[in-house]
């Protein structure tokens, strides 16, 4: 009983202020506590402090490859953690990377590549099924 | 195909021609590159061998052996460290020195192959780290056109009119749908949220009109005796509540009056532009000096300021459109990045020129001259 109380901790950052206050929103709403950041250096700090259950990075923060530089780092710690990787890159570029095959897990680090315009119920879903919930 | 570096530095003979024998026959390969990747292998026996080599001919990968008989294998890392030379680190090491391995990972070696390794390990070992190079150069590429594109105008338009249209649909939908309950006070952050960034679309609509008056050559000019004081005046004026706000004191240095030949109307974007930076990007309590004089028959405004300053890598591109400089201090400060590439813009109608010295930390000066003085 006491268990369906427990709600695990999700690591979100992105450098839109109301980005991260919407999807905080809807993740909270989906039965997740939410911590979030801004910037690169804050959520290094948080992958330290907070040890997340699952992370989602932004690709494009104050640098443009900051989403896989984090979740370089949040793989070498936690091989263990989920990482989502939400990109504009293919709506902006034209370019598609990371097919998510486990081929890539060997090299690109991070589980899910998911478009930025997705819808926060999908989303919900897509981390449901990698925490296996 | 394309050929990497690889600097095997190892004492043991044995071990550097096994390495070599393995990764001269093998390739790697993946649905992203255009073209597989092979090794050329070279060699160094001792530590201070290959930082020689490191500057003569440097690898893209080094392979380093932790126990060498001079300088050891962490020291050598260390220094690719130090001085930030583009050398990818894997390190070889005895089962026995693990711990140092780990710690050589923590200090940037990319990883490690604990000897003694089979063909198989070291190859599938140079398969992660190769393609860790690889995505490290897409991802500079991808910037390199990432940057390109974001000047292409439109594109980067339709992505500064998206985003916070994005965000005022967010929280509208979220509204919509009730999502904080029914009391409307649940909502109160949402809509001033969405206000904000209504308000910073408004600035971006305007300053983009202005830029189009002038791209098609439409705006009626009508050059005229001007009076900048009056003009500096308003534009203290209308940067006043922010000012307020940020306790900056606005300062207008010039003689009475100062008539010059120009568009009164463009001379207020000039000024409003420049006197805006200067107020933004200051510090609490700081100071704003427009200076109007003459020198040789040229007139010459500078707008000083004591604010946070522009790191010099940064000056080159500050009067492209929609280049906003990324600071710890400017995260939370509006703008469109629009507003230099204006001022520019209005300067080149008249034959003018527009400089910037700035210090970060300290403050920034930007320099107009005009041949308006007749
Ligand atoms: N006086 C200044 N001190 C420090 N940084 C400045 C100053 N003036 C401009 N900048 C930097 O240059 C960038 C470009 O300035 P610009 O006026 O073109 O755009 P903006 O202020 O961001 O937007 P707006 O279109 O609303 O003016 C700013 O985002 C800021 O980072
Ligand atoms: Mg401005």
């Amino acid at each position: 009983m006491i268990n369906t109380e427990y709600r695990s901790l999700l690591l979100l950052a992105d450098d839109d202020p109301d980005y991260l206050f919407q999807m905080k929103f809807a993740l909270e709403k989906g039965g997740y506590r939410v911590v979030t950041a801004e910037t690169m250096e804050e959520a290094e700090l948080s992958l330290e402090r907070e040890q997340p259950e699952l992370a989602i990075f932004d690709l494009m923060m104050e640098r443009d490859d900051a989403g896989f530089i984090l979740s370089y780092h949040a793989k070498k710690k936690y091989p263990a953690m989920p990482v989502i990787l939400l990109t504009a890159v293919t709506a902006e570029t034209g370019r598609q990377f990371g097919s998510g095959s486990p081929d890539d897990k060997g090299w690109i680090k991070a589980d899910l590549y998911l478009e930025k315009g997705l819808h926060p119920d999908q989303l919900i879903e897509h981390i449901n099924s990698l925490l296996n919930h | 195909m394309e050929m990497l570096k690889v600097l095997v530095v190892d004492d043991e003979p044995g071990i550097r021609s096994g390495i070599d024998r393995i990764l001269s026959k093998f390739t790697v390969g993946y649905p992203f590159m255009d073209e597989d990747i092979g090794y050329t292998v070279y060699e160094a026996s001792t530590g201070e061998d290959a930082i020689r080599i490191f500057h003569e001919n440097p690898p893209d990968i080094a392979l380093l052996d932790n126990k060498l008989p001079g300088m050891g294998g962490v020291e050598v890392l260390e220094y690719i460290k130090r001085n930030q030379l583009n050398i990818e680190v894997m390190m070889i090491t005895s089962f026995a020195s693990l711990e140092l391995a780990v710690k050589a990972t923590n200090i940037g070696a990319y990883d490690f192959v604990p000897k003694p390794f089979t063909p198989q390990e070291l190859r599938s070992s140079m398969e992660n780290i190769t393609k860790h190079l690889f995505l490290k150069r897409m991802t500079q590429k991808m910037n390199k056109e990432g940057k390109q594109i974001r000047f292409q105008f439109l594109s980067v338009l339709s992505h500064e009119l998206k985003n916070p249209l994005n965000s005022i649909e967010g929280y509208l939908r979220m509204m919509q749908e009730r999502q904080a309950g029914d009391q409307i006070e649940s909502y109160d952050e949402m809509i001033d949220r969405a206000i904000a960034r209504i308000k910073g679309m408004r600035v971006l609509i305007m300053d983009l009109l202005d830029l189009t008056k002038i791209e098609s050559g439409k705006k009626n000019r009508e050059m005229q005796l001007t009076d900048l004081v009056k003009i500096a005046r308003i534009s203290s004026e209308t940067m006043g509540p922010m000012a307020i706000q940020m306790e900056v004191d606005i300062r207008i240095e010039s003689q009475e009056e100062f008539f010059v030949m120009a568009d009164a109307e463009e001379m207020e974007i000039i000024l409003n532009n420049l006197i805006s930076n200067a107020v933004k990007y200051n510090k609490i309590g700081g100071m704003v000096i427009c200076r109007l004089k003459e020198i040789n028959k040229k007139l010459i405004i500078e707008v000083e300021d004591t604010g946070i300053g522009i790191p010099e890598d940064d000056i080159p591109t500050l009067f492209r459109e929609f280049v906003r400089i990324r600071q710890k201090e400017t995260k939370h400060i509006m703008g469109s990045g629009l507003g230099l590439s204006i001022v520019k813009r209005l300067i080149a109608l008249y034959d003018g020129s527009i400089e910037v010295e700035s210090h970060p930390g300290e403050g920034s000066i930007f320099r107009v001259v005009l041949p308006v003085i007749i």
